[in-house]
């Protein structure tokens, strides 16, 4: 009968992609259900496990566990879920950082520096611990990324000379062409027009049109640094030939949506999902589900008519207040597909503080779970036998100010997926 | 949601608290907070730097429009409503409603009604009103169109490309071989003869299901519509074909919004009649799903449109819900001469409404064939958009990393649910293009 599966996955984010590949690899047959394009794409692209603890900046994550409150998804975990849910990710992504336990420090497009336990190799050769001369190089049209006044901030905090230039891209794209754009111009290393001699328009390739440009400026810079747009498909190809051409590293600065870094790591994700025989259906809402004490079916809405997922068990991975995973109307905060039990004070000003940055009650939003990742009703029982949660539809933790998204999306989808994979196959 | 819900939700009935003024899409344009994911999503913008992109069509366009001195820019005729902005875009913002109403009101307004693009385009959106005609002397039609004397009146004065071949006219078309079988009573008779060979009980007003053939598997690929109704018997259903008109997919994309929604308003009164009886609606093409789904509800009040829309389903998915079809095909096989590995391409608009991946998944588990696919991109014809000379070359470059994928599949058949889709697919490639419904039938239909 109808659609069947083992284990269903609701939620296409880091924390869904992680419990699907984990289910899976232990052998389960794994339904992963996303209503849209993964969230990666408006991800930085960055793995932070555990940035800031109160205010001060952390500088080993698995020194500073142990002190995080009873109650924070890491401690349901434990270390060796964090450095699981890790290993499952160094197994799929192609990314730097696995060699310590110490948090790296990063560049940001802003000129801040961001403690966090993963990064894209691209983004290596920038680490503001590496005391090399840089130049930042930004672009009139990518308006997202202010090289001089990132570089003017970053000279604040860092003990190396940076400096920073606004050029223009070469060729004549639209003044708002998508970054995407031009990443797949220089994927395909398109030639551009570089102006005229003789009445004979002249063209380049255009990373070499690129590389002259950027020549006159370089100075005794020993790296530099892009907005994070160096190709989607073929990063390492246009990173290559930038360096042979300037003969200094390139590196790239991590940007807002959409996001390159985040579209090759969703990439490199979907591949190992493919391989690890996840069956992935996007494109409509999971609204409603089957079943009492124990759930039979998800029901995805599409159009208006009712679709049936079956399976043995679920893993919620919907996100949190941002993601949608988790909603809030005048009476209260819910979470809308199994309405777990979410708690939030009656009195809707006791939600957030007066300051933007204060430490506001709702940023801890989200469900409840006892040491199985089982959402817990108001008493404290699990709401369903067979549901498990993950990732930002924890509450608990404020996973953006504590810098620790990925690693609570990691940690928490690896030690689910391995747990409702083993409750099908004991 | 309920059909209560659906209609308490449509814009046109909420007013702004201040100016009093109707919200229209104003809702759907302040939930845009400018990811631009949907403007990396779009093919048209990916080979067309002239092409703006769908965030400034959509909510951009919106608020620009407002205003009295603001036309309507002629880049929207550049959309080929692929709708991927759609299923792009994080925040829900209903994209391909507002590209179809700024569409609409580009023709409307802006368009001369006497100008050769507008009657190209109503040409070609109106395919299914001179179809019956063309069909009624097939040889002939044919003929004519594969002349090169027409493709060059065509393409010099039509602006219809000589690049393509026009899609064959069948010598029989679906509706008038479902009427010489015996049309209904045929259908509930051998629907019986399945349930009882099934063990299943002899009557059942539950099995029942209304076929939305579309102009292209009646007038062109018939066989794609007698599978379905093969199929859909095997699995003991009655199946009805009701007269209908074009779903109105090409009239939206062309912006002929009077002839959509004459269309829209007959198939709705229709189909909510048989709704309305216990019939579910089935269709073959996705892009008519697609319409019956999504764009009917949105742009569309008339009685029954929610409830037709709720009640719509493309046939793969719908006996993948209610029968075991996984199982069934386990079980089966196909020739593996005809059938072998099937470069599948899903078409845009089954991504839409999250079918995107079911073929592959469904006819793996067959013997005799081995489905493959060749990746997210579009085709890149979208309907009636890669028909028009000024467009040709742009829907081929779209089309060019599916032909690419293509080649890597070692046999040379395709297989599709959209039909010009499959045109495209064997444009770019020369390779046959099956339809799903067909595997299934050799896999499970007795000979």
């Amino acid at each position: 009968m109808a659609i069947e599966d083992d284990v269903v996955v609701i939620g296409g984010g880091l924390a869904g992609m992680t419990t699907a590949l984990s289910a899976a690899r232990e052998g389960s047959r794994v339904r992963l259900l996303s209503h849209k394009e993964s969230t990666l794409r408006f991800a930085s692209g960055l793995i932070d496990v555990l940035g800031y603890a109160g205010n001060e900046i952390v500088s080993n994550p698995f020194e500073t566990i142990s002190e995080l409150p009873d109650e924070h998804p890491y401690r349901k975990v434990g270390e060796s879920g964090v450095r699981a849910g890790l290993a499952l990710f160094d197994s799929v992504a192609d990314y730097a950082g696995d060699h310590t336990d110490k948090n790296a420090l990063v560049p940001t497009f802003g000129g801040r520096i961001k403690p966090t336990a993963r990064y894209p190799k691209h983004t290596a050769p920038g680490l503001a611990s590496d005391q090399r001369d840089t130049l930042l190089v930004g672009f009139e049209t990518i308006v997202d990324f202010d090289a001089p006044l990132a570089a003017e901030h970053l000279a604040e905090t860092v003990p190396f000379d940076v400096r920073g230039v606004t050029l223009s891209f070469p060729g004549e794209f639209r003044t708002d062409a998508k970054i995407t754009r031009l990443a797949h111009a220089l994927d395909k290393n398109e030639r551009v027009e570089i102006g005229s001699s003789e009445n004979v328009s002249q063209s380049e390739p255009v990373r070499i049109a690129l590389a002259e440009q950027i020549k006159p400026h370089l100075g005794d810079a020993e790296r530099i640094g892009f907005p994070a747009m160096l190709g989607e498909d073929h990063p390492e190809d246009v990173r290559a030939t930038l360096e042979r051409k300037l003969g200094v590293e390139v590196f790239e600065i991590p940007m807002g949506p959409p996001s390159l870094p985040g579209m090759r790591l969703e990439a490199q994700f979907e591949t190992a999902l493919k391989e690890a025989g996840v069956r992935i259906t996007t494109g409509n809402p999971v609204v409603d589900f089957e079943g009492d004490e124990r759930i039979s079916a998800v029901i995805v809405e599409r159009n208006g008519a009712p679709i049936p997922f079956h399976g043995e068990q679920f893993v919620l991975a919907t996100g949190g207040l941002v993601g949608k995973g988790i909603d809030s109307d005048r009476e209260g905060v819910h979470e809308p597909i199994f309405d777990c039990y979410v708690p939030a004070p009656e009195d809707r000003y006791d939600w957030s503080e007066e300051g933007a940055f204060d430490d506001h009650r709702f940023a801890r939003f989200g469900v409840q779970v006892d040491d199985e990742l089982r959402p817990l009703d108001s008493a404290d029982e699990p709401e369903f036998e067979n549901l498990r949660a993950v990732g930002g539809v924890l509450g608990n933790c404020d996973v953006s100010a504590e810098k620790s998204a990925s690693g609570v999306s990691l940690s928490t989808g690896a030690v689910a997926g391995r747990k409702a994979s083993d409750e099908v196959n004991p | 949601m309920s059909e209560k819900e659906a209609e308490s939700r449509n814009p046109s009935e909420l007013q702004d608290v201040f100016s009093g003024e109707p919200m229209d899409l104003r809702p759907g344009s302040d939930d845009c907070y400018k990811c631009s994911t949907c403007d990396t999503e779009c093919p048209v913008a990916e080979v067309d730097d002239d092409f703006p992109g769908p965030k400034f069509q959509g909510p951009e366009q919106w608020r620009l429009k407002r205003k009295d001195d603001h036309d309507i820019d002629d880049s929207v005729m550049s959309c080929s409503n692929c709708m991927r902005c759609d299923n792009a875009c994080p925040s829900e913002v209903p994209l391909s409603q507002m590209h179809n109403t700024a569409r609409g009101e580009y023709v409307d307004e802006q368009m001369s009604k006497f100008s050769r693009e507008y009657i190209r385009n109503r040409i070609l959106s109106n395919y299914g009103r001179l179809a019956p005609l063309a069909s009624k002397f097939p040889r002939l039609t044919n003929f004519v169109m594969g002349l090169s004397v027409t493709k060059f009146v065509n393409e010099k004065v039509m602006g219809i490309t000589s690049q393509r071949d026009f899609p064959e006219f069948a010598t029989e078309t679906f509706t008038d071989w479902w009427e010489k079988r015996g049309s209904e009573a045929t259908s509930k008779k051998r629907a019986r003869e399945a349930r009882a060979e099934r063990g299943e009980v002899a009557e059942n007003d539950d099995k029942r299901v209304a076929y939305f053939h579309g102009d292209y598997s009646n007038y062109n690929t018939p066989e794609v519509a007698k599978s379905m109704v093969r199929v859909f018997e095997q699995f003991g259903y009655e199946v009805a074909v009701p007269d209908q008109r074009c779903s109105g997919t090409p009239m939206f994309a062309n912006g002929m919004m009077d002839d959509a929604r004459r269309a829209a308003k007959f198939n709705i009164e229709t189909f909510a009649a048989l709704v309305e009886q216990g019939y579910d609606v089935i269709c073959s093409c996705t892009s008519c799903s697609m319409a019956l789904r999504q764009e009917y509800p949105e742009l569309y009040s008339f009685d029954g449109t929610a409830k037709v829309a709720a009640n719509t389903f493309e046939a793969l998915e719908y006996l993948r819900v209610h029968e075991d079809l996984e199982g069934e095909l386990a079980d089966s096989s196909v020739p593996e001469s005809e059938f072998g590995e099937l470069a599948y391409h899903a078409p845009c608009h089954a991504r839409n409404q999250g079918l995107d991946g079911q073929a592959v998944e469904l006819l793996s588990a067959l013997d005799g064939t081995d489905p493959v696919d060749v990746g997210d991109s579009c085709s890149g014809i979208s309907g009636t958009y890669g028909w028009k000379s000024e467009k040709y070359d742009t829907s081929m470059k779209i089309g060019d990393e599916m032909f690419e994928h293509m080649e890597d599949v070692e046999s040379e058949t395709g297989m599709t649910e959209c039909p010009t889709c499959a045109m495209q697919m064997n444009h770019g490639t020369g390779y046959d293009i099956r339809h799903p419904l067909e595997v299934l039938d050799s896999a499970l239909v007795d000979a």
